[in-house]
């Protein structure tokens, strides 16, 4: 066979090597991380992508992340605690049955397009929210107000007989149907912030979904930044806002959010300079950044419980003491140590102990002979005559290594049996709403900043209790706590409401979330807050 | 080929009719929907959520009005992206995953065929053999695997690129690469065996009898034929670079459909998974024909039939 001499043949290395000269020949690039410390850029992974910045129709942090730099509410947050601070209201007055709030709005503030912010600007976007048309996931946050949850399921039609009234452009009155101590902090969460109706209009009906006001060209917005750009999955930029009132304290220029899915990807887009913040960080790396990088990495509680739900509507479950013995016989240490192994905490209660003037009981300890002899007392000694149960869990080599741990701690100290059923996280959610499990892998997160957002969870006409469990005693102690303006005793109903819940067991508490995230040395002003909320105009950036 | 070109044409409007009446009834009778949640919606707000979606009309009504938006080109409203159209986002997202795809495309063919022409040519060499290795070793290696070992290399190690992102032309290098890379290999492996059969035949010692030079033996007489593998290969290898592009758009942090294809059905966006799934059967029924009239026009003992 005759041999041709291809030029074709050293081409490829030829190739790669031209393209690393072309590419080496800049030297040392200079990363997005390091142009941004000078000028002022922070760049934020941001996990999934944002499906919407309506403040009115989000529901995820990644959303709330991105629009709480967009707008403000009425009060804003602290940057170190999350305690509500002067925000469009630059001061508010309550009367002495803390049932009416009068707000009296800066007369600096303004939207992005200079327009004064008002109090009938408030009044209709609170109307917005309560109107069915819209469907606002978080519309039932509104509900505290006098007349809103009627408004919002139709019973009543006239929108002036629900608790807002706006005397004047800069005054507007909040009128409560029973005291709510965590107002202020209610009034931080999205659902209650302003938006401009006109730039509503202009974009269709204000009422509807799938209006393209938040769009870069046409939102307008009354934060510390406003938006520029918009390309889906890809970047998302703010920049600081001229209009803010408060924007000479505000140092960044501009914000990149980058949505990135995989935590994988997102931690070598660390690595390689472009992140100054990761949203999260791949279990499997947090020892290594431990040892070798400790810096960087940040872990800070958050208010979140890992739990298991148990369906107390079926046979066994049915019977306290068999679930009392199952939350008694885990060892939560072994949990947090051996397998999350990211600075969680063993939950001994349902609500996270990180609530101001609320000490969780802590009840849910480990107690193996406590355990045994609930089962004995329940006729199963040695877990003779129950049947296996299944622990079902979303798809996830987290979830299923924590079931395995419970699955063994289960057989050795009980003699239960278990079967791990795993399915896809919508499909889990479909079989818990329809009640056809036995124990499930569950998760709850605060949306405000007190424990009455635990443990309504459980309340008997809670829209996410899933348990089957309900019970009369429980709805009234929140029912009084509700109705208690004592701060102490308000507490100590709560308390109570929270024992009778570790007692009846119809869920048993895991572990406390932390975040776990990597921060790069030159971000300033970023502080550990329980539910992982940071408000950007207090961060800066310096080397 | 005129009318066989119409003939498979007419053929495609009941497969692709097929495919989108299962799709769309599949969809439905998978669990949980697009407001299925960690935290439940209340039941009113769940309820005018299906009012303004029409999901509350009866299903076989829901399907009547889908096909008739469907002939006038309107994919409907995103359920995730709440404000914007499946149109929208397949405008917006299905020219970066032809990008990439092309981009790998012209990275497999040149890789590819320069690596399987040479190794024929030199056969049982140490080139052939550090050629076919290399192939090898592309079909072997994954492309997850593939994918952060580039990244470690020249943007982590070296500094040179961007380790996800798809901002600037150099963005395009790794991931193009690693999605190029497999499908190089298949290439590499199908050009080789094809130039080999080739070489021996008839008319390439006739050819070379005559005295034609080497150059004009191989890519005048023995390429040809020696390329209607890898053309048959090319029809399903392209679709699965558009298709398959999800492990890719996950490690570089593509903005390009094959996410949106795979995590629609997560995200029980129904309009979505149907806008991605007619779209990417077209392409697929489209592909199939390119192949075929290729193939005809590359094989002479072949007809359009």
């Amino acid at each position: 066979m005759s041999r041709v001499s291809l030029p074709s043949a050293s081409l490829l290395p030829a190739a790669v090597c031209c393209l690393g000269l072309l590419l080496g020949a800049c030297g040392h690039r200079e990363t997005g991380v390091e142009r941004g410390i000078r000028e002022q850029v922070l760049h934020r992974g941001l996990g999934s992508d944002v499906a919407e910045l309506d403040p009115h129709l989000i529901t995820g942090l990644a959303e709330i992340n991105v629009v709480s730099a967009l707008f403000e509410g009425l009060v804003a947050e602290d940057p170190r605690d999350l305690h509500p601070v002067p925000g469009v209201a630059e001061r508010w007055d309550v009367s002495p049955d803390n049932r009416v709030y009068t707000f009296h709005l800066r007369p600096t503030a303004r939207w992005s397009n200079n327009a004064q912010v008002t109090a009938s600007d408030f009044v209709a976007s609170f109307r917005r929210v309560l109107t069915r048309g819209l469907a606002a996931d978080y519309a039932t946050l509104l509900y505290v107000v006098a007349n809103a949850e009627a408004y919002h399921k139709g019973r009543l039609t006239d929108f002036a007989q629900v608790g807002f009234a706006a005397p004047d452009e800069r005054t507007l009155r909040i009128t409560l149907t029973n005291p709510v101590p965590y107002f202020l902090s209610l009034l931080t969460h999205p659902a209650w912030f302003p938006v401009y109706p006109p730039a509503l209009e202009g974009a269709g009906p204000p009422d509807r979904r799938g209006s393209r006001w938040t769009r870069p060209e046409t939102i307008v917005g009354n934060g510390p930044f406003v938006l520029k750009e918009w390309r889906p999955n890809q970047v998302l930029i703010v920049s600081k806002s001229p209009t803010y009132w408060d924007a000479a304290a505000v140092r960044l220029q501009a914000i990149h959010f980058h949505p990135i899915d995989s935590v994988d990807t997102e931690e070598r887009a660390f690595r390689a300079g472009q992140l100054h913040l990761t949203e999260a960080l791949p279990v499997g790396k947090v020892d290594s950044y431990r040892r070798h990088e400790p810096t960087v990495l940040r872990i800070e509680p958050f208010l979140g419980t890992y739990f298991y739900r148990l369906n107390v509507t079926q046979p066994f479950l049915n019977d306290k003491k068999v679930r009392r013995a199952l939350l008694l016989a885990i060892d939560r240490q072994v949990i947090v140590e051996k397998i999350t192994r990211g600075g969680q905490q063993p939950a001994t209660s349902f609500v996270p102990p990180a609530f101001a003037g609320y000490a969780p009981p802590g009840d849910a300890r480990r107690d193996v002979a406590a355990a045994r002899q609930l089962l004995a007392e329940a006729g199963y000694p040695g877990g003779q005559g129950l049947p296996a149960f299944d622990i079902l869990f979303n798809t996830s080599e987290n979830h299923r290594l924590i079931a395995e741990a419970v699955q063994e701690m289960w057989r050795r100290e009980l003699g239960v049996k278990i079967r791990l059923v795993n399915m896809e996280q919508k499909t889990v959610l479909e079989t818990r709403r329809a009640l056809d499990y036995q124990i499930l892998r569950s998760v709850w997160s605060a949306d405000y900043l007190d424990p009455t957002s635990f443990l309504g969870v459980f309340a008997s006409d809670s829209g996410n209790n899933h348990t089957g469990w309900a019970d009369a005693r429980y709805d009234a102690l929140l029912q009084e706590a509700a109705l208690t303006a004592d701060p102490a005793a308000r507490a100590d109903l709560l308390r109570r409401a929270e024992s009778m819940l570790l007692d009846e067991a119809p869920l048993i508490p895991i572990y406390y979330y932390t975040t776990v995230r990597l921060v790069h040395p030159s971000v300033q002003g970023w502080y550990p807050t329980p539910l992982d909320h940071h408000p950007y105009k207090h961060i800066w950036l310096e080397n | 080929m005129f009318r066989f070109l119409v003939r498979r044409l007419l053929q495609t409007v009941p497969v692709l009719f097929v495919i989108l009446t299962a799709t769309f009834f599949m969809v439905r009778f998978v669990p949980g929907g697009p407001f299925t949640a960690e935290k439940s919606v209340a039941p009113e707000i769940q309820r005018n959520l299906e009012a303004y979606y029409g999901l509350n009309q009866p299903l076989w009504r829901q399907y009547l009005d889908y096909l008739g938006r469907l002939a006038h080109g309107d994919l409907g409203p995103s359920f995730k992206y709440t404000n914007r159209t499946v149109n929208e986002i397949i405008a917006d997202k299905l020219p970066v995953s032809l990008e990439l795809g092309a981009e790998a495309l012209v990275i497999a063919l040149a890789l590819g065929l320069t690596a399987g022409i040479v190794a024929a040519l030199r056969r049982n060499t140490w080139i052939d053999y550090a050629a076919s290795s290399l192939a090898m070793t592309g079909i072997c290696v994954p492309t997850f695997v593939m994918g952060p070992l580039l990244v470690l290399l020249f943007a982590i190690q070296l500094g040179w690129l961007n380790a996800s992102g798809w901002y600037a032309w150099p963005d395009r290098l790794l991931p193009a690469l690693t999605l190029g890379f497999v499908y190089a290999a298949y290439i590499a492996r199908l050009t080789r065996g094809g130039m080999l059969e080739v070489l021996h035949q008839d008319f390439i010692r006739t050819a070379r009898a005559k005295g034609a030079s080497e150059i004009r033996i191989v890519f005048h007489h023995a390429l040809r034929g020696a390329l209607l593998p890898v053309v048959s290969f090319l029809g399903p290898a392209i679709a699965g670079i558009l298709t398959g592009s999800f492990v890719i758009e996950t490690i570089f942090q593509i903005p390009g459909l094959g996410r949106e294809f795979v995590n629609s059905a997560f995200n029980r966006d129904y309009t979505l998974v149907l806008g991605t799934v007619i779209l990417y059967a077209t392409l697929l029924i489209a592909l199939n024909l390119a192949v075929d009239i290729v193939l005809v026009w590359l094989n002479p003992r072949l007809k359009f039939e």
